[in-house]
């Protein structure tokens, strides 16, 4: 046999619609309803203020360490925008914004930062699974529910988060050759912010995109500007309705960046410069859709000025209820809870113990 | 002398292994540019440069077994996890091949490397940072499974566990990394794998712990001391696996009693081995059960009520007193 070659139709589609300079694509500009606008800026809007105001708490000791979200709003926001309630939603770390559009309590955030195991409680109604640290561990996940909602012919998608760091992991590219050879209605949506902690882009991978891995598993595979919503939401939603109909998987990369710290217990400017952020800056996603949703004559200067001063009031409302539960003493006994079905009879007798312990030590506190 | 946190000492075992021998590699996620996020590589990419303080990927798996196969080569990687909560995604090079090859090869090939991973609680940390499954490790035959306790042990250990012929998994107590500052001398410094120390004599009790609740029970044994003139003896592991079994039995031999104390969770812990060995080896001197003060079988908690799940001083001297009822 002589040498030949394979032919392989493979192309990577990059998509803006809005771009930096305010210039809009009408041919790919997504329909977006009169509600919809106004309620996906208010959220933008009211995540990058509580991000802000999380980041302060932080520096002020009254919350742990917590990963911030700021520069990234409209690539979490335009994804998760186009899921219905009912699909499921499988997050990483890093989606706050996306979070509060599917209905998570701005004090939960707080609570979960101050390390109260009560702030993860998931509503019956909800169809979100809770954050997952372990980079990329998430999606095997999303890879089984999705497998689940076409077992059981249910006209729902799984959609997941995770960064650019995530798709070295085994776990990325094992669950995105499930999701190819199963054929499962999931979405894959890779928020590129260009760092992992310290690690750049460029030396995650050698490729020259993140969503060409899409290819290798022979699934779609697109490049969106992560700081356009519009773009966002146009290709997710595209690949919702892509999985919905039947037709399988699909990887979505956001291009975008982590304006802030890694976490708050990062420093980066062992690794990055100023003026790196400062090009960001310039490309920052919420002034681009607020400016879109001026132009739309869905927003002015008094209404955002309005808005201002509603979202401050909600996040002062949320850290005066989460304070006030900061400041109660934690119910000891919750270290027992929801361990398993039936507590065994081990865990009864250290829960036994533990109760003994703490009696013994109100009892020590009271003679000094 | 200079006084150092465990961090700078940790550091300072990295780069003089690295001066003496350019076999010497550190690997992980931020160990280079960013000098690891606690800060333990810090620097090493400037004197040795990024072939050798190497910035990989995300992927704890490939950090392992390409360490793994640099070991085979017949270098010496220190591959990092940046929390010992990740290196779950490890496990099975670990498990499957960096203990194994030794005896898969018949000798031929050894695997002298070294993953060294910060490990359990007490620092206020997100959820998967807190936990201490060092029972994980201490059960896989082929591995060792060291722990160290303060600055200068740390530093000692670590340029052991470099210069061992077999694969060392190093935990770093990251509750200590930075709690106190030790003496730890410029030239460098060695103990033994494989044997514990006594850090504390005593006649009444013997206490047994590792990592960063030595401190907790080297304290609980000075309040008995002072308040009810009870003398603990101390024993610090700091080789969980291959245990050290000759330094506690011996003292439990002279004491008759014993509280063994750990973070990780109670059931299937290092407590439970070090008491099997106490029955074994020092049984017909026992004069009460001997009690083990631990983490519990739960999940870790979040941080606000972390303070609860790991023992503290007030429970292992509650303990002594209790075994002492005897
Ligand atoms: C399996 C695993 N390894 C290491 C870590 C520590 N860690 C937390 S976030 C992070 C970088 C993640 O980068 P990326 O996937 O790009 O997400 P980003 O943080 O940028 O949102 C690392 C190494 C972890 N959480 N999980
Ligand atoms: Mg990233």
């Amino acid at each position: 046999m002589p040498k030949s070659e394979l032919e392989l139709p493979y192309r990577i589609e990059v998509l803006s619609v809005l771009d930096e300079t305010g210039h809009l694509d009408q041919a790919l500009e997504p329909e977006l309803t009169p509600e919809m606008l106004p309620r996906l800026h208010r959220t933008m809007l009211l995540g990058r203020r509580f991000d802000e105001r999380m980041l302060s708490l932080q520096r002020q000791g009254r919350i742990g360490t917590f990963p911030p979200i700021k520069g990234q709003e409209a690539s979490q926001l335009g994804a998760v925008a186009a899921l219905e309630a009912n699909d499921w939603m499988v997050p990483c770390f890093r989606e706050m914004v996306a979070q509060l559009w599917r209905g998570a309590r701005l004090e939960n955030f707080l609570l979960y930062y101050a390390g109260f195991d009560e702030a993860v409680a998931i509503g019956a109604e909800q169809h979100d699974l809770p954050v997952s640290i372990p980079v990329a561990s998430q999606l095997p996940h999303a890879v089984g529910l999705a497998w689940s909602i076409k077992y059981r012919n249910q006209p729902q998608v799984a959609m997941t988060f995770f960064g650019d760091g995530a798709t070295s992991e085994g776990d990325f590219h094992e669950a995105l050759n499930f999701a190819s050879v199963f054929q499962l209605p999931v979405v894959f949506v890779c928020q590129n912010n260009q760092w992992a902690i310290s690690i750049p882009r460029h030396r995650q991978t050698h490729s020259r995109t993140l969503a060409q891995k899409a290819l290798a598993y022979d699934m779609p595979g697109i490049q969106v500007d992560g700081n356009d919503l519009l773009a966002v939401f146009r290709a997710a939603r595209e690949a919702v309705e892509r999985a919905r109909g039947g037709g399988g998987p699909t990887l979505i990369e956001c291009v975008t960046y982590r304006m802030s710290v890694h976490t708050t217990a990062d420093d980066p400017s062992r690794y990055r410069t100023d003026a790196e952020v400062e090009e960001w800056v310039k490309r920052d996603p919420l002034e681009r859709f607020q400016r879109y949703c001026i132009d739309k004559g869905v927003l002015d200067q008094t209404r955002i000025e309005q808005l201002e001063q509603e979202i401050a009031a909600e996040i002062q409302e949320a850290v005066g209820r989460a304070e006030a539960k900061m400041k109660q003493e934690p119910d000891p006994m919750d270290l027992f809870e929801h361990m398993y079905d039936q507590l065994p009879r081990t865990l009864v007798e250290q829960r036994e113990a533990f109760t003994r312990q703490l009696a013994a030590e109100r009892e020590e506190a009271r003679h000094g | 002398m200079a006084k150092m946190t465990m961090v700078q000492a940790l550091n300072l075992a990295l780069r003089q292994r690295m001066e003496a021998d350019d076999s010497v590699i550190v690997l992980g996620e931020d160990v280079g540019r960013d000098g690891g996020v606690f800060r333990v590589t810090d620097g090493l990419i400037d004197q040795f440069g990024e072939n050798r303080s190497v910035d990989t990927p995300l992927a704890e798996s490939a950090i392992v077994g390409m360490g793994i196969g640099m070991a085979v080569f017949g270098l010496r990687p220190v591959c990092e996890m940046q929390f010992s909560g990740f290196s779950y995604q490890a496990f099975h090079q670990i498990e499957s091949h960096a203990a194994r090859l030794r005896r898969r090869s018949r000798g031929r090939f050894t695997v002298p490397m070294v993953v060294r991973a910060p490990y359990g609680g007490g620092v206020r940390a997100l959820e998967h940072h807190s936990e201490s499954r060092e029972a994980f490790y201490a059960h896989i035959p082929g591995l060792k499974m060291v722990i160290p306790s303060g600055p200068r042990n740390a530093r000692a250990l670590l340029v052991s566990a470099i210069e061992d012929p077999d694969p060392v998994i190093f935990f770093e107590p990251k509750a200590v990394y930075r709690a106190f500052r030790e003496e730890v001398p410029e030239a460098e410094e060695r103990l033994p794998l494989s044997r514990s120390q006594l850090v504390r004599e005593g006649r009444h009790v013997t206490l047994v712990a590792y990592g960063a609740m030595v401190r907790p029970t080297l304290e609980a044994a000075d309040q008995l001391q002072a308040h009810s003139g009870i003398e603990a003896e101390v024993i610090d592991l700091l080789t969980i696996s291959p245990i050290d079994d000759e330094l506690f039995t011996a003292s439990v031999k002279k004491t008759g009693h014993a509280v063994v104390v750990h973070e990780a969770p109670k059931s299937f812990g290092p407590g439970a081995e070090i008491i099997a060995r106490m029955m074994e080896k020092s049984f017909y001197y026992l004069e009460a059960p001997i009690i083990r003060v631990t983490g519990y079988d739960t999940m870790f908690p979040l941080f606000a009520r972390e303070q609860w799940y790991l023992p503290n001083a007030r429970r292992i001297a509650r303990a002594v007193q209790e075994t002492l009822k005897h």
